[in-house]
């Protein structure tokens, strides 16, 4: 008995020196992270631990906690993990540090699409890439003999005959829970067609052509939609993808893996990932990226030493291991045919989301506005009119208006 | 009792009672009169992100936060009056709807929406409650001495059960193809998708809440009626009165004193209905004056929330339940005051 504990402690030790090796420089210094929960993040997090001493924190309202964690002085994370919009207040509060010579010093792996570049500072190392695009079952395709649908014009034909066909419940599938989804839903299109949300002096423009064209594709999606849509998250969307219930939806691209996850899909092997459909200007789409930031409020060497294990978390080795996770910006990693919809829409031109503090309340004032139209208690000018009008109050009381 | 004494046993109670009821809600009331902002400046500023093979750059002018001396940013606080509550209340909009004799154009303003549901919610519930609660209590009573434990213990079940978790799992029973409404396609041959419209997630909040609170109204019912004198109700029994009229005239007005606190207590509680909004998700459909102000007070992505706007719907609310409550008050007031 105490030999086999002694054996057991033993291997557990060997077992940790092992996983230390994974790490380049052994890290003597407390390190602890605040990022989002999803599997990128946890494959991140887990290659950083092999440094020793770090705390990961994955927490999914990581959002609401960051602005104040960072803005304490001594900050209570040296790491954050952000995304195109949730870097704003963080750069707004000056709470997050220019990298450009930690990267000059530790970052000589990184490639130089991954440095986010705010007014010439290098102010976030970016990791990977997130984007909506359309997966669509194929041997549906095959079978009424139609081609990937390259507009939403298309889709809405295709879906037109794979009802008529009868093979799924509901041909399409969307993200149109009320909130911050349908926001999104409603951003991806309006994009497509090349528009501003606001303008220079942050007054709304969204209420013009391009605005009721995004309104009233989303009605025509609609038609074809599970009549509950206005409760539909991600995770649900997946889930009638998964069990065969849609035949086409413009999904996350970190979704894209649990397709062709045989312990939970139905459809493992019969989704084509392609482009976003086209708008008039670009695919109905944003591109989202996720990266590293590292606290201003931090002595410089806990500053280098955070960046250094961020470094490990991003390397080589953690892309090779955890390949189809995400689509990964970090060098090692290869494509494969899950990434084929991501990167269909990055080369068709789809635009990065255009994070920042007008385009919050924007974004909430669009989430909160356009279930009215889709249930058609308004008409596509009222909603638009009020939509503006509620981002004006929002606007006002934040300071952004005068 | 000594006057020390007494201080002594009340004085802690009454500084837990200033510290966390009495200042917030004074904080809250001074916050619904101002607003804070962020001094912001314009900047000219290029952003650099990447795309799938290659970065995309872009130079716009970005409106930047002043930052202080001390790394901190410059806010400015300003009295702004009742303007928070004239955006919350939109009485512009609102005059313009009724004028116009539009009950959809009144019920497109978010207030006026959530006072209409919070409103219909309180007052169909309330009567739902008493009588389901009322009902449960004779059960328990009439039930043999051997059943009546188990009995109340099931009776208890759904007030144990967490709301959000209650919520979601009526949520996932009857949620696209959920269990429930499979039964009741069945049933009818009709394809039934509950969350579609608003009415049918307003009756499922309905039911739920119902479900939710009666074993509470059910155990105070209870323990009145261990009260109710034998001697009254033997007389009634001789006197030929019917099971029905001994509930009349004699149970009920005994009642009458808990029927009335238990009415309080749920006008108090639903008119602060909040976790079925979002237990049901129904926030597209259908939202609550408690989620108004959740949903004022929860930042966007970008880190902005609308405190003012918060605060003055907090108030709002408050008045609300002050209006609901008086007419139950003047009425045991009047009971209080005839039986001395």
């Amino acid at each position: 008995m105490i030999f086999r504990t002694i054996a057991l402690v033993g291997s557990l030790g060997i077992a940790a020196s092992m996983a230390q090796a994974a790490c380049s420089f052994d890290n003597e210094t407390p390190v602890s992270s605040l990022t989002a929960g999803f599997e990128a993040w946890k494959a991140v997090t887990d290659a950083m631990a092999e440094c020793g001493n770090v705390s990961a924190s994955l927490d999914q309202e990581f959002r609401e906690k960051q602005p104040e964690a960072f803005a304490a002085n001594p900050a209570l994370y040296q790491i954050g993990g952000v995304a195109n919009s949730t870097i704003v207040p963080l750069l707004n509060a000056g709470t997050i540090r220019p990298l450009d010579d930690l990267v000059a010093e530790y970052g000589a792996a990184l490639k130089p699409n991954q440095l986010i570049r705010i007014d010439g500072q290098t102010m976030a190392v970016a990791m990977m890439v997130n984007t909506q695009h359309l997966m669509v079952r194929q041997d549906i395709l095959d079978e009424l003999g139609l081609p990937v649908p390259a507009t939403w014009n298309e889709a809405l034909d295709t879906a037109e005959a794979i009802r008529e066909a009868g093979l799924v419940d509901y041909p399409i599938g969307a993200t149109f829970k009320t909130g911050w989804d349908l926001g999104e839903e409603f951003v991806n299109l309006y994009l497509g067609e090349g528009a501003a949300f606001v303008d220079a002096e942050n007054m709304p423009s969204i209420a013009n052509e391009a605005g009721i064209r995004s309104l009233e594709t989303m009605t025509a999606m609609t038609e074809f939609m599970d009549p509950e849509y206005l409760v539909s998250d991600s995770t649900y969307v997946q889930q009638q993808f998964q069990q065969g219930k849609i035949a086409m939806a413009n999904l996350w691209s970190s979704r894209a893996a649990a397709m062709e996850d045989p312990g939970e899909s139905q459809v493992v092997g019969k989704v084509t990932m392609a482009s976003a459909p086209m708008g008039s200007q670009r695919p109905a789409s944003s591109i989202w990226w996720d990266g590293i930031v590292i606290a201003q409020n931090i002595p410089d060497e806990e500053a280098a030493a955070a960046f250094r294990v961020a470094m490990e978390g991003l390397d080589e080795e953690m892309v090779s291991a955890n390949n189809d996770a995400a689509v990964w910006l970090v060098e090692g990693y290869v494509p494969g045919p899950l990434a084929a919809g991501a990167a269909a829409t990055a080369e068709a031109g789809a635009a990065p989301y255009p994070g920042s503090a007008p385009m919050g309340i924007m974004h909430t004032a669009l989430g909160n506005g356009i279930a009215a139209y889709l249930t058609g208690a308004k008409d596509a000018q009222t909603t638009l009119a009020d939509i503006e009008a509620a981002y004006l109050v929002a606007a006002r009381e934040a300071g952004l208006v005068d | 009792m000594k006057f020390t004494t007494f201080s002594a046993f009340v004085g802690p109670s009454v500084v837990m009672m200033l510290l966390f009821i009495a200042f917030p809600l004074i904080s809250v009331f001074v916050q619904s009169f101002q607003v804070t902002q962020p001094l912001y400046e314009a900047v000219e500023v290029e952003t650099c992100t990447p795309g799938f093979l290659t970065q995309t750059c872009v130079i716009e002018t970005r409106n930047q936060p002043v930052l202080g001396e001390d790394g901190k940013i410059v806010t400015e606080t300003r009295w702004v009056g009742l303007q928070s509550y004239a955006n919350v209340l939109e009485l512009g909009r609102a005059w313009d709807a009724v004028s116009a004799g539009s009950w959809r154009a009144l019920m497109a303003i978010d207030f006026w929406k959530a006072l209409r549901f919070t409103l219909s919610f309180t007052l169909l519930t309330l009567p739902a409650v008493i009588a389901l609660g009322l009902a449960l209590a004779v059960a328990i009573n009439n039930a043999g001495k051997r059943l009546r434990g188990p009995v109340i213990f099931v009776s208890l079940l759904p007030f144990i059960i967490t709301p959000v978790i209650g919520a979601l799992s009526i949520n996932w029973l009857f949620r696209g193809d959920g269990i429930l409404t499979a039964l009741m396609e069945r049933a009818s041959g009709q394809d039934i998708s509950m969350f579609a419209q608003a009415w049918t997630i307003e009756v499922l909040m309905m039911l739920y809440r119902v479900w939710h609170v009666a074993p509470f109204a059910a155990i105070v019912f209870y323990a009145g009626l261990q009260t109710v004198s034998s001697d009254s109700l033997e007389s009634a029994l001789i006197d030929g009165a019917s099971r029905w009229q001994r509930m009349k005239y004699i149970v009920i007005p005994h009642l009458m004193p808990l029927i009335l606190f238990v009415g309080m207590i749920h006008l108090m509680d639903s008119y602060r209905v909040f976790e079925e909004v979002v237990g049901f998700s129904s926030q597209g459909h259908v939202i609550s004056l408690q989620w108004l102000t959740y949903d004022f007070l929860q930042p966007d992505q970008a880190g902005n929330r609308s405190i003012s706007r918060a605060s003055a719907s907090a108030m709002l609310t408050m008045v609300g339940i002050v209006i609901l409550l008086i007419p139950p008050l003047k009425r045991s007031w009047r009971d209080h005051r005839k039986a001395h």
